[in-house]
C-alpha cells in the first residue's frame, strides 16, 4: 500500500533574484501526519508545488521511498493546491471519474472510485450537479475527492482547512487520520494552528524559506524552557518571586503563570504556594504551537531570507 | 501499480474535449445554422440556373406567326424563348407589367413593336432585331431574282474560324464556386476552433484546475490532447457540412461535377488538418499568457488578424486572377496555404509540384509553430494573474 517515506532533501529556488526557498529539508513517515506551517509567502506553497512537480527546484531533491521522485511516481500523490479549481462546467462523477483515469486507473476501477468517495463525502445527491452549481462547502469536499479519488500512496495538502466549516473540518480531520493510518504519508498546511497541534505528529515550521524547527509538538515546546501555572487565592502578589529561579510573567487575578530557569525547583514554587493558604491549581504548562509559531517567525527579523 | 502513459494521457484528454463540445448546444445549433446556410445557398442556385437566359416573350395579332423563328435563334445564341399568344393586348399588357411577360410583341414581322416593363434585354434585343431583319431580308431576295433559302444558307456557311491556345474548361465557373466555398469553410473552422482551444487553455487556468492536471499529466499532453479533441469536433462539423452540401448540391444538379467536389472535399479534410494542427498551438500558447476569459480575445487578435488577412487578400486574388502571380506566391506561404491552396486545387488552376512543396512548407512550419507554442505553453500555463509577455514566455 505504502510508497514508503517522503523525504524533501535540500531544495532550493529562486525567482529571479528573490530567494523563495533555501534549502529546505524534512521527511514525513508512512503513516505520519505532518503539517507544514509558516506566514504566508513563507514558502509552503512553492514546496509543496515542487514535490507535486508543478514547479522545478533550482537544486535539492524529493524522494519517496528512497528513490528520486518521477512523473510517474508523482501520479500515486493526491494533492490539493492552494488555489482551489476543477472544471466549473464539468459534473461531480464525470470530473471525479476523469481526474481518477488521469493519475492511470482503469474506467472501471475510476467509477468505483469515484462514486466510494461521492457516497462518503455525502455528494450522492450532487453527483450528476455541475460542479459551478454546488454550494462553496460541497465544492470543497468535491476538491477533497478530487485529491483521494485516484487512492494516492501520498497526500500533500495545501491548506485543506481554510474556508471548511466545523463539519467539514471534522470530515476532513476524520479522512487526513484514516488515510494516514493506511501508512500513507500526509502533509498538509494551515494557518489553524490549534488544529496542527492537535492533529499532527510532527510539525515542521517555514519562515522566509528557511526550515526553523521540525519535530513532534512535544520536542519543540518541551526545550523552549519551563512554566508553571499556580492559582492560590490568598496569596498576595509577587509571592513566587522569593524562590530562586523564577520569574511571574503574567498575573490573571489569583493565577499566576511562572517562567523557571533551568535548574529551578518546582516543589519549592509548590511549598511557597502553600505557605500562602489553599492552592487550587498547579499545573506544567506547555508552551502552545501557537506562542512557538510567533517565537519561531519573530526570531532574527534581519535574517538573509527574502520572503516570497 | 498505475501509472499512466503518455498516450493514454493524451487520448483522455482529447475524449474529454470531443465528449463535452459533441454534446453542447453551440455545436449542435452551429452546425445547423451554417448547414441552413449552405443550403440556403445552393437551393438559391438552383432557383437561378432554372430562371437563367429564359424569357417569356408574348406574342399578340400578326406576330403569332414568328414563334418557331423565335425560338430557333434564341436556341442558337443559347437563350431559351418561350413564347405564348395573347389575344387580348390590354391583358398582354398587364402581364408585362406584373411580370408574367418579358416582352409583347404587336405589329407584323417586319415592323416588330415591343412593349417591356422598363428596359428590353440587350440579348432579347439582338434576337427580335435579327429576326425582323431576317424578314426584311427575305422579303427583299423574293424581289430579287434570288432563292431566298439559296443566299441564306450561304450566308449561315461563313463562320469565323477560333483557334485556341488553350481549350476552354468549361467546368472552370462550377470550379472556382467549390473552391470558393471550400476556402470559406476551412477559414472558419481554423478561427472557430482555434479559438475555442485558446479558451480552453484559458479556462484551465482562471479555474484553477491545471494545477492538479499538471500534477499528474505533462503539459504538452494537455495541449496536444486539447489539439487533438478539438480538432476532431472540427472535423467532424466540417465533414458534416461539407457532405451534406455534396448530397443536396449533387441532387438539386446545382453541382455536375460530384468527383471534382469529391475531390476538393477530401483535400479540405487534409489541410483542415494541417491547418488546425498549424494554427492550434499558437492559438493554445496565446491563451496561455492570460488567466481571465475576457482577455483571451486581446491575445488571440493578431492570431485572427493573420488568418483574416490571408483569406481576405487570398479570396480577392483568387476570384480575380486565379492563376496570377500573387494568387500562386500566397498560397505558397505556409500561414496562408490551409485556406488558399484547397480553393486552388478545387479550381484546378495548380501544377503538382505547387501542392507538393506546399505541404511541405506547411509541415515545415507546423514543426516551428508547435516547438514555439509548446515552449510559451509550458512557461505560462501556470503563472496565474496579469498578462505575461510573450518575450518572457519564450525565455522561461
Amino acid at each position: 500500500m505504502s510508497e514508503g517515506k517522503l523525504e524533501i532533501d535540500r531544495i532550493s529556488k529562486k525567482y529571479g533574484a528573490k530567494v523563495a526557498l533555501d534549502e529546505v529539508s524534512f521527511e514525513v513517515q508512512p503513516g505520519e501526519l505532518f503539517g507544514f506551517v509558516g506566514s504566508n509567502g513563507a514558502g509552503k506553497t512553492t514546496t509543496m508545488r515542487i514535490v507535486l512537480g508543478v514547479l522545478s527546484a533550482d537544486s535539492g531533491q524529493v524522494r519517496l521511498g528512497g528513490a528520486p521522485i518521477t512523473h510517474e511516481t508523482r501520479t500515486h500523490i493526491g494533492y490539493m493546491p492552494e488555489e482551489r479549481g476543477l472544471y466549473p462546467k464539468m459534473k461531480v462523477l464525470e470530473q471525479l471519474v476523469y481526474l481518477a483515469e488521469l493519475h492511470g486507473m482503469s474506467a472501471n476501477d475510476a467509477h468505483r472510485s469515484a462514486e466510494n468517495w461521492i457516497a462518503r463525502l455525502g455528494l450522492t445527491e450532487r453527483r450528476k450537479d455541475e460542479v459551478q452549481k454546488l454550494s462553496l462547502g460541497n465544492q470543497q469536499r468535491v476538491q477533497l475527492a478530487a485529491a483521494l479519488v485516484h487512492d494516492p500512496r501520498v497526500l500533500v495538502l495545501d491548506e485543506p482547512f481554510s474556508g471548511l466549516d466545523p463539519l467539514a473540518v471534522d470530515v476532513m480531520s476524520g479522512v487526513l487520520r484514516e488515510k494516514a493510518a493506511t501508512g500513507v504519508p500526509v502533509v498538509f498546511s494551515s494557518h489553524q494552528l490549534d488544529l496542527v497541534e492537535r492533529l499532527c505528529d510532527r510539525v515542521g515550521i517555514i519562515r522566509s524559506g528557511r526550515m526553523v524547527a521540525s519535530g513532534t509538538v512535544g520536542e519543540l515546546t518541551a526545550d523552549a524552557g519551563n512554566g508553571l501555572v499556580v492559582t492560590a487565592p490568598n496569596a498576595a502578589p509577587g509571592w513566587a518571586s522569593a524562590v530562586p529561579g523564577v520569574r511571574s510573567v503574567e498575573q490573571n487575578g489569583p493565577t499566576a503563570i511562572l517562567e523557571l530557569e533551568a535548574g529551578a525547583d518546582d516543589q519549592a514554587v509548590l511549598a511557597a504556594a502553600l505557605a500562602t493558604g489553599p492552592v487550587t491549581e498547579f499545573t506544567k504548562r506547555r508552551r502552545s504551537l501557537t506562542e512557538l509559531f510567533r517565537d519561531a517567525v519573530a526570531e532574527k527579523p534581519a535574517a538573509q531570507g527574502v520572503s516570497a | 501499480m498505475n501509472t499512466v502513459s503518455s498516450w493514454r494521457a493524451v487520448r483522455l484528454i482529447a475524449k474529454r474535449e470531443l465528449n463535452t463540445r459533441l454534446r453542447t448546444r453551440s455545436f449542435v445549433i452551429g452546425t445547423a445554422v451554417l448547414l441552413v446556410i449552405l443550403m440556403g445557398y445552393v437551393l438559391l442556385q438552383s432557383t437561378l440556373i432554372g430562371n437563367e437566359d429564359k424569357s417569356k416573350v408574348g406574342l399578340s395579332g400578326q406576330t403569332a406567326g414568328i414563334a418557331q423563328q423565335l425560338q430557333t435563334a434564341g436556341a442558337a445564341l443559347g437563350e431559351k424563348i418561350e413564347t405564348v399568344t395573347v389575344a387580348d393586348p390590354a391583358q398582354g399588357r398587364a402581364q408585362v407589367e406584373n411580370g408574367d411577360l418579358d416582352a409583347l410583341l404587336s405589329g407584323n414581322a417586319t415592323e416588330l413593336k415591343v412593349l417591356v416593363k422598363s428596359d428590353l434585354d440587350t440579348k432579347l434585343r439582338a434576337l427580335l432585331n435579327g429576326v425582323s431583319q431576317q424578314e426584311v431580308l427575305n422579303g427583299i431576295l423574293s424581289e430579287s431574282q434570288e432563292s431566298p433559302e439559296q443566299v441564306m444558307r450561304t450566308v449561315h456557311q461563313t463562320q469565323v474560324e477560333v483557334d485556341s491556345i488553350k481549350p476552354p474548361d468549361p467546368e472552370k465557373s462550377q470550379r472556382m464556386v467549390i473552391g470558393l466555398i471550400m476556402a470559406v469553410l476551412l477559414y472558419m473552422s481554423i478561427v472557430t476552433y482555434g479559438t475555442l482551444v485558446a479558451q480552453g487553455v484559458v479556462e484551465e487556468k482562471s479555474s484553477r484546475v491545471v494545477e492538479i492536471l499538471l500534477s499528474t499529466v505533462r503539459p504538452w499532453h494537455l495541449l496536444l490532447g486539447k489539439v487533438i479533441g478539438l480538432g476532431l469536433v472540427g472535423l467532424t462539423q466540417l465533414v458534416i457540412i461539407g457532405g451534406a452540401g455534396l448530397i443536396v448540391a449533387s441532387a438539386t444538379n446545382v453541382l455536375t461535377l460530384s468527383g471534382v467536389a469529391t475531390g476538393a472535399l477530401l483535400w479540405g479534410v487534409v489541410w483542415y488538418l494541417l491547418g488546425f494542427l498549424l494554427y492550434a498551438t499558437v492559438y493554445g500558447a496565446m491563451g496561455s499568457l492570460v488567466s481571465r476569459q475576457e482577455d483571451t480575445q486581446s491575445v488571440i487578435g493578431p492570431v485572427n488578424i493573420v488568418l483574416i488577412l490571408g483569406f481576405v487578400v487570398g479570396f480577392n486574388l483568387l476570384t480575380q486572377a486565379p492563376d496570377g502571380t500573387g494568387t500562386k506566391i500566397l498560397s505558397l506561404v505556409p500561414l496562408l496555404s490551409p485556406v488558399l491552396m484547397p480553393a486552388r486545387i478545387a479550381a484546378g488552376t495548380v501544377e503538382v509540384w505547387e501542392i507538393a512543396l506546399s505541404l511541405g512548407l506547411t509541415v515545415a512550419a507546423i514543426a516551428l509553430f508547435t516547438w514555439l507554442g509548446a515552449r510559451i505553453y509550458q512557461n505560462s500555463v501556470l503563472k496565474v494573474g496579469s498578462r505575461i509577455k510573450l518575450t518572457e514566455a519564450l525565455r522561461g
